[in-house]
């Protein structure tokens, strides 16, 4: 096999002159003809800026200030932009995170198709259309005479992650950087995108790095894996042989993840803390639940799982008082609750709390923790002075961050995980009976969420927190909840115990959900495929 | 494309609602002027006999409502009535000097409008360049100066100092086109400086602003050319903004542009405007205020329904 790619020694800084930063310290990678590498890392890891430097390219501000890039013999670290143009999309495409955000939605998808053939000169109008429509149907696209005619926001975001690939392979390249492409994606929508990207990436026998944090995905796509960690190559093997036997401590780490489990519990105890009979609601005509009806048992977790467009976030708005129901009713500890959170007194505001998705966008980024947590402090409970002060400092040590370090400083200086411990702190200020965490951990990284999954098991266990756990990600069910709940199109499929769930679906789409689960076994695409098709 | 229909049907009916607030409200406020047209024509030595009766001649003795009403029944059958300063139809006095008006504005508009995209456009493509910023200085310097100064300084350079251009823009109907074009370049050329640094400055930033979306990135990495990017990709995602501050500095060419009128004693709409203020002239007010407002309104409902147009999600329903 011949090699197609060399990077040796990369090196790739940020920021401006003086206060650079390093995103990658010299990184190698090596690719041969037709080979598929996964390069696997938590965010910051640098794997993007890395698949962005195999084309020549970097973003805005990050430079290359050492090493080289060596493609097919051409040096793309200090290739003209000339030559970059004409290598990129003819030789050397990209397939990006979020179809959506990276089609045009000025034109349409064929007309986005086209552009490279056309100005590359590879295909004329007409071949390049016919190319299209026949890539179209290989990617395994609905009707694909027509879908190319269409604008991307007439699509789903599943379509335009494959129409995304068909365009990458319309000058038929001889690498194809896929940079998280099914990140984005629901689990059943993810099986039939990488088994159609896998189909195609063979067919050609196109070269590829294809980036990802998750490693079932990986170890499905990749001959080969590369883990990366803060811009530096941990270690890189064949991919059965990484699976089987991970050398590195960091690797072992990112493999273990997957382990945690929920402390063993008694039965709850009698009747639930909050329940919910025939409940519907819409935003304007659009009806988004339709006749949920839902017990939470005290002191337990009752995981919501469903994919996007599913109701469950719109059934949390319900219950906070957000989004009235059209519909049915909420009961909170035996009794009815208004609609609206404005008509809710007090005490029932302060015992149900949320803990958002996105803590970079839930919290004031102008304001500092200390501020963050007294309001809500001060609000609820009526502190002030030194008590607030002892209250805050209690609340920090429950979310296991040093007051001395931390209270003083703003929202934006904190990280991920970090952030994400404030808002749950935040809810915590209140002291509340139920807490509702919506898609909490799925902006995290792996290790970083499972840290917050600890922090959520203990604070259940000391504080005796009932949960609603709204997530699509069935890992974290399987690691922490008591009951489940599976939500399709706005009405619950199954409820059940978490194990019963797990160990005997009743409903198909249960199932098929279960099913489409990525699974750290290299042939489980193949079999889950072939069984979904018969 | 029914709810696209609906959508500018209601900004239409909007607009005539707006149209009939504007028309009372200029009512209202020539009533509230100190004066009245019999007292200005006649003079203070005039008796309360002969004001009384002159009054009665031109309807001024009937209530304030019932004139408005009268004025707005005739107004709706497209008879905007005499002027009671020269007692001349309305129309006629309108014509020739919404013509020039018209002209000036078009003159303006025609160089203004694509030169400032033009430039708004390579701007962006050649960010923080030397290019960039000269033609920003450039373009913040003209808006930062009082028009009648930029008319002055074109009138001192272009005209006395070298004689290229005449410095009163006196057209009349005699005059042809090309004619008519080069006696009024000095006014032309002030507007044009005034109005461009707003539309440039808007295309740059909303052009720029787009360029951050992963579809540019896209586009790079396919090897389109930057240029092309910019044009292609980048100009039809970024075209409300640049639409909508198109139509207001369109507006104010045909609204706004007294000041430069008065300079270059170019018979336009605006002095029209003014003298009749001063003689209380209600129903030549009424109509040219009624048609600036209409101007104001057409433009920007005609650039609320093009930026409507340009967003391919409302053009094609899902």
């Amino acid at each position: 096999m011949s090699k197609l790619l060399d990077i040796r020694g990369l090196r790739l800084e940020a920021g401006p002159m003086g206060g650079r930063t390093t995103i990658l310290h010299g990184l190698d990678l090596t690719l041969n003809r037709g080979e598929v590498l996964g390069l696997v890392g938590e965010s910051g890891a640098g794997k993007s800026s890395a698949g962005l430097a195999a084309m020549g390219y970097t973003r805005d501000g990050v430079g290359i200030t050492g090493g080289e890039i060596l493609f097919d013999g051409i040096d793309l670290a200090r290739a003209s932009a000339a030559t970059l143009q004409d290598l990129h999309g003819r030789r050397i495409a990209y397939v990006a995170q979020s179809a959506a955000a990276s089609f045009n939605p000025a034109h349409r998808l064929i007309d986005q198709f086209c552009e490279a053939p056309l100005l590359h000169g590879t295909a004329a109008r007409a071949a390049a259309e016919a190319d299209a429509i026949a890539l179209y149907r290989q990617m395994q696209l609905p009707n694909p005479d027509q879908i190319g005619f269409r604008y991307p926001h007439q699509v789903s975001g599943g379509q335009l992650q494959r129409a995304m690939t068909a365009m990458a392979m319309a000058c038929r390249p001889d690498l194809i950087i896929f940079d998280e492409p099914t990140t984005a994606l629901d689990v059943t929508t993810q099986i039939e995108v990488l088994g159609a990207i896998r189909d195609v990436v063979e067919r050609y026998n196109t070269a590829a790095i294809y980036i990802t944090h998750d490693l079932a995905v990986v170890s499905q796509m990749a001959d080969r894996i590369t883990v990366m960690k803060h811009g530096r190559e941990v270690e890189t093997a064949k991919t059965r042989q990484m699976l089987a036997a991970p050398q590195e401590d960091y690797t072992k780490s990112l493999w273990a993840v997957r382990g945690l489990k929920r402390p063993e519990r008694s039965a709850p105890e009698a009747g639930p803390l909050l329940s919910m009979r025939g409940i519907e609601a819409s935003y304007a005509s659009a009806k988004v639940l339709q006749g949920v009806s839902l017990e939470l048992p005290r002191g337990q977790t009752t995981a919501v799982v469903g994919e996007s467009g599913s109701g469950k976030s719109t059934l949390a708005k319900v219950i906070a008082g957000v989004l009235p129901p059209s519909n049915g009713v909420v009961v909170w500890q035996g009794s009815p609750l208004p609609g609206r959170y404005q008509k809710r007194d007090r005490a029932t505001l302060r015992h149900i709390q949320m803990v958002y998705q996105m803590a970079d966008t839930a919290l004031n980024p102008r304001h500092t923790v200390r501020g963050t947590l007294e309001r809500p402090v001060r609000h609820f409970t009526g502190l002030r002075g030194a008590a607030l002060g002892a209250r805050v400092n209690e609340l920090m040590e429950l979310i296991e961050l040093d007051p001395a370090v931390f209270l003083d400083r703003l929202i934006p200086e904190l990280s991920g995980g970090q952030k994400q411990r404030i808002g749950i702190a935040r809810a915590l200020a209140a002291e509340p009976e139920f807490i509702i965490c919506d898609e909490v951990t799925s902006a995290l990284d792996q290790l970083v969420a499972e840290g917050i999954l600890r922090l959520l098991l203990r604070l259940q266990a000391e504080l005796g927190l009932t949960y609603m756990f709204i997530t699509h990600d069935l890992a974290t069910v399987e690691a922490i909840a008591d009951r489940v709940v599976i939500m399709q199109q706005g009405r619950i499929v199954e409820t059940g115990d978490q194990s019963r769930i797990f160990s005997d679906p009743q409903s198909d789409y249960t199932k098929r959900l279960l099913a489409s689960v990525p699974q750290m076994d290299a042939g489980w695409l193949n079999g889950v495929r072939q069984r979904l098709a018969s | 494309m029914p709810p696209l229909m609906k959508l500018i049907f209601s900004r239409l009916a909007l607009g005539a609602v707006t149209l009939l607030a504007v028309s009372a409200l200029m009512f209202v406020g020539i009533e509230l002027l100190p004066g009245d047209l019999a007292q200005q024509i006649l003079g203070q030595s005039a008796t309360p006999q002969t004001l009384a009766a002159f009054r009665a001649d031109l309807g001024l003795d009937q209530p304030a409502h019932l004139r408005y009403l009268d004025w707005l029944a005739a107004a709706a059958q497209g008879d905007f009535g005499n002027s009671m300063a020269s007692r001349r139809p309305v129309a006629d006095l309108l014509s020739t000097r919404l013509a020039n008006t018209m002209f000036l504005a078009c003159y303006a508009a025609v160089i203004a409008v694509p030169v400032a995209i033009l430039l708004g456009l390579l701007s962006a493509l050649w960010r923080n360049s030397l290019f960039d910023r000269s033609v920003n200085v450039g373009a913040l310097g003209a808006i930062s100066m009082p028009e009648f100064f930029v008319a002055y300084l074109l009138v001192l350079f272009l005209s006395t100092r070298l004689g290229w251009f005449p410095t009163l823009a006196r057209i009349d109907e005699a005059a042809s086109f090309g004619d008519a074009l080069y006696r009024s370049f000095l006014p032309a050329l002030t507007l044009i400086l005034v109005v461009i640094a707003h539309m440039m400055r808007m295309t740059r930033a909303a052009v720029i602003n787009v360029l951050a979306a992963p579809y540019i990135e896209m586009a790079q990495l396919k090897g389109v050319p930057r240029w092309r990017v910019i044009v292609k990709h980048a100009l039809p995602n970024a075209l409300a903004p640049i639409i909508n501050v198109v139509a207001l500095n369109l507006a104010y060419l045909i609204v706004g542009v007294v000041v430069v009128e008065v300079v270059f004693s170019y018979p336009g709409l605006g002095q029209l405007l003014v003298d009749a203020v001063a003689s209380r002239d209600f129903p030549v007010v009424q109509a040219v205020g009624l048609f600036f407002a209409g101007t104001y309104i057409t433009l920007n409902v005609l650039a609320d329904i093009l930026s409507i147009l340009s967003n391919p999600r409302l053009r094609h329903a899902r």
